[in-house]
């Protein structure tokens, strides 16, 4: 095996060029084993250029939909300047990204990073490819490589010319004393357009693989069941009981490592084996099963409503930006020891009502699914997840293998949204291949998937404010209480908010909480802009400020986010007073880099059923590398939050997540879709990126929610709003 | 038991419960893997096939009562991925995850076989059973408007 040095430690070797560009120190492999991708040439591990003159590019992160099977060939292929026609993508070998330092830097796909944070190297991959095949070239040709162009598949110097693909294996053996800078920041020819997803034909005609899809000769299915109130364990269960029912072959129990799991340790439980997956699941329906439910059987989404009540009452634990505080690494509060003196004796005091966001759950449309088969020698992997070298780390570990002999393959997800990652359902498949000695696949149930997934945490928060004789805040206090698991996210957009309110105090408590948490689309920020977005305009309306008015002042000389709220207040038509039943409202929130905001026009019936009629977006990343792609996420994004503004919420009673299917976990469906959404790029375009996978879903229920007060002086401080009162 | 499906025009003999889903007949006995699995409960859409004509959601209806009926999945929209929704869902890019686009293409071509120009309404209500949670629905509503205006041409 050829090791390779793309390491992470090489790529941090960045410096800026004298034209703006970013030269990085990369050793580039010299790559003798030709074929890795097929019959071309392997350049570096990111590209093969086969004699045809089409391009195979690596993705080493998956697509569930947000695009990264494009964006990566694209940056490739930007750099190594190749038609578009010519490019092809192909699946990343995480066994071989594992077991050679981690090739590929990262597998990890998630916060919107692909594009904003993995550039830098992916061009370079490109690049660096690039300037092997004009040496390539010059050396056939014996003439200067000064002398040798690279465009577009074609290699030219005078009268010389000839495709990548008749240089592609003496590039390979090319080693060059200094990698080539990629480009200047902007200075693309097919960055910046608009490229569809090269996975769109596959998802018309049913050919996209999904791991669901993946069928092994010999394969027997599972249904899982893990302890229905989260952090309890299995006691017993009575296989005889269904040992005879059509199809039934065995039942596994399935081990828990730890008292209490890790985020990605098989959680305790059982699962039941059968031919069919219906005949499995039916099976483990009837199954007879003791469970001890452990502390969660007293914990309800209403008792932790209560808790975080009472602790709203009192003040908080400062947010500071120290170990063992939920503040460390983010930006927090200014002068906060002088807020509540500044609050006693103010004139004026803004005194916020509790505001709150339940638990959501992923609800991926694939349900959690994985295929595993453990053979002596191998074992072969196909699962739901947002980092493929992660999991198949996950199934060495839970099997005692070396990497070595474990190969994930990729497939398509069927949604991810974070909920591919702190997922277990490949250790499963792991442990009940090992125990039948047959490739298994296993299927979460829809119910088993919603009572069982890594949630969105909830999040109460309220605040007080001091206003000075121009109506602005001169001293705010905030109070946000998350759960256990991972209460940072209660402060994400919280204590590092914008907004230049002079003395800022951030207070945080903690409610108990079993429930496992996860990464959910725009973490932190998707709950918490509906708090503060909210705030914003109580605390305008009594200083007497336009909304979008007292944003544009409050964030003075902020360059990204004036960009963006200009505008809105130039090109949406902003105005708070519409006629009588109707609203606009605007929200603004950051997330991954990215500024989002949302005009919202709604109307309100007397009846009081809400309607969307129209959504504006305005989105500063920086860059866009693909505009269509960008707008679609935005589209996706926006209804994603709008649909867990209107729908959604989970409800926890004695332990246990109750509305574990669609019929109870409701969501947006085709009637519910506003008429309009608009999306508009604002980019700086100097020299920052942020991600795009996400922005546009954190501003979309403060904004609906601000258009609504506007509509009928009722603020709803709380979602789903089909609970609300109008 | 041994049953006859007729799924996309051909016969295929299969080994099953009369009560097993027809979705997993389909899977796994007849290995056509477009039809997928989402919820169980004919809440999502994403198991949506074409009997006789008719939408169905696949995964609640048993598989005896598509015996001596014609089952179409989404295999057998078209030999080329060229059928007008399909074209029309490629041209406006809709699908971004993909997991519920077959089903969200059988509904739409049930729809427009029923009515050719379906108005924003209509297209509501024969879509309104099939759940996206990448949230494609102003493209799919869009692209269901771009096939009707194909097929007339």
């Amino acid at each position: 095996m050829n090791e390779f040095n793309f390491t992470r430690r090489g790529f941090l070797k960045i410096a800026t060029t004298v034209a703006g560009g970013l030269a990085i120190g990369v050793p580039m492999p010299r790559m003798a084993e030709a074929g890795g991708h097929g019959g071309g040439a392997e350049i570096n591990a990111w590209l093969t250029i086969d004699p045809n003159n089409i391009v195979s590019i690596v993705t080493p992160q998956t697509e569930m939909g947000q695009g990264a099977f494009t964006a990566v060939p694209m940056m490739v292929a930007e750099e190594l300047d190749i038609p578009w026609e010519n490019v092809r993508h192909v699946f990343a070998d995480a066994n071989r990204h594992v077991n050679n330092d981690n090739l590929y830097t990262t597998t990890s796909t998630g916060g919107s990073t692909t594009v904003s944070r993995r550039h830098p190297y992916m061009m370079q991959a490109g690049a660096s490819a690039r300037e092997r095949l004009r040496h390539a070239a010059a050396a056939r040709w014996g003439v200067p490589v000064d002398e040798v162009m690279a465009k577009q598949g074609m290699l030219t110097a005078g009268s010389n010319s000839g495709t990548y693909g008749e240089f592609a294996a003496d590039a390979a053996m090319v080693t060059l004393e200094q990698e080539p800078a990629i480009k200047a920041y902007g200075d693309w020819w097919l960055l910046g357009k608009d490229v569809k997803r090269l996975d769109i034909p596959l998802k018309t005609n049913g050919t996209a693989v999904y791991a669901m899809d993946v069928t092994l000769p010999g394969m027997v299915h599972a249904a899982t069941a893990s302890c229905p109130v989260p952090e309890g364990r299995l006691v017993s269960y009575d296989f005889d009981a269904i040992k005879d029912m059509p199809g039934v072959i065995a039942a596994v129990e399935l081990k828990q490592p730890k008292d209490v799991a890790a985020f990605t340790d098989m959680r305790s439980g059982v699962a039941v084996v059968a031919e069919s997956w219906y005949q499995a699941k039916n099976a483990l329906a009837v199954m007879p099963v003791v469970w001890d439910y452990g502390r969660g059987a007293s914990i309800s989404f209403e008792s932790q409503t209560a808790e975080a009540m009472s602790l709203l009452a009192n003040p908080g634990t400062l947010v500071l930006n120290e170990d063992g505080n939920i503040g460390r690494n983010l930006d927090r509060g200014v002068n906060h020891e002088a807020v509540r003196g500044i609050i006693d004796g103010a004139d004026k005091v803004v005194e916020g009502e509790v505001y709150s966001r339940p638990f959501e759950t992923h609800a991926t449309m694939q349900p959690p699914c994985a295929v595993v088969d453990v053979k002596a020698d191998r074992v072969d992997v196909w699962t739901f997840t947002q980092d493929i070298a992660r999991s198949l780390n996950e199934v060495a570990d839970q099997l005692g293998r070396d990497t070595k002999d474990v190969y994930l393959h990729q497939t398509y997800l069927g949604g991810g949204f974070g909920g591919g990652y702190n997922m277990y359902v490949h250790r499963q498949a792991a442990a009940i291949s090992a125990e039948v000695g047959r490739p298994v696949k296993v299927i979460w149930s829809r119910e088993e998937d919603i009572a069982q997934d890594a949630q969105r945490p909830p999040v109460w928060g309220t605040y007080k404010a001091a206003l000075g004789d121009d109506g602005l805040p001169v001293a705010l206090v905030t109070h946000f209480v998350g759960e256990e698991k991972m209460p940072a996210f209660s402060q994400r957009g919280v204590a590092n908010m914008p907004y230049l309110v002079p003395n800022r105090r951030h207070e945080y408590s903690i409610v108990q909480s079993h429930i496992p948490i996860g990464y959910h689309r725009a973490p932190g920020a998707n709950s918490n802009g509906f708090i503060v977005e909210q705030m914003v305009d109580e605390l305008a309306q009594a200083g007497g400020w336009d909304p979008l008015e007292w944003r544009i002042k409050m964030t003075e000389g902020n360059e990204p986010w004036q960009r963006v709220l200009l505008a809105m207040k130039e090109k949406s038509g902003w105005t708070p007073e519409l006629g009588r039943g109707e609203g606009m409202g605007c929200a603004v929130v950051e997330s991954h880099g990215t500024i989002a905001g949302c005009v919202a026009t709604v109307a309100v019936s007397r009846r009081g059923q809400i309607f969307v009629d129209r959504l504006q977006y305005f989105m500063n990343s920086g860059y866009t590398i693909n505009p269509l792609n960008a707008v679609e996420q935005a589209e996706s994004s926006a209804i994603w939050e709008l649909s867990h503004a209107f729908f959604g919420g989970l409800d926890i009673r004695d332990g246990r997540i109750v509305n574990t299917n669609f019929d109870s976990y409701t969501m947006m469906k085709m009637p519910d879709t506003p008429p309009a959404i608009e999306v508009h790029i604002e980019n700086s375009e100097n020299q920052w990126w942020g991600g795009l996978g996400e922005p546009t879903g954190p501003p979309t229920p403060p904004a609906v929610a601000n258009a609504i007060f506007y509509a009928t002086g009722t603020r709803i401080r709380s979602t789903p709003f089909a609970k609300a009162e109008l | 038991m041994a049953i006859t499906l007729n799924i996309n025009g051909r016969d295929y003999s299969i080994d099953a419960d009369p009560q097993m889903p027809l979705l997993w007949a389909i899977r796994e006995k007849a290995g056509l893997m477009g039809t997928k699995f989402g919820c169980g409960i004919a809440q999502c859409g994403a198991c949506t096939v074409i009997v006789d004509g008719n939408a169905v959601r696949s995964c609640n209806t048993p598989v005896a009562t598509a015996v001596g009926k014609s089952v179409r999945t989404i295999e057998g929209v078209s030999e080329n991925n060229d059928h007008p929704v399909q074209v029309a869902w490629q041209d406006l890019t809709v699908p971004q995850c993909g997991y519920c686009q077959s089903g969200q293409i059988m509904s739409a071509v049930a729809l427009l076989e029923r009515t050719p120009e379906p108005s924003d309404n209509e297209i509501d209500k024969a879509m309104a059973g099939n759940i996206c949670r990448c949230g494609t629905y102003p493209r799919i509503r869009a692209a269901i408007h771009k096939a009707a205006e194909m097929s007339k041409t």
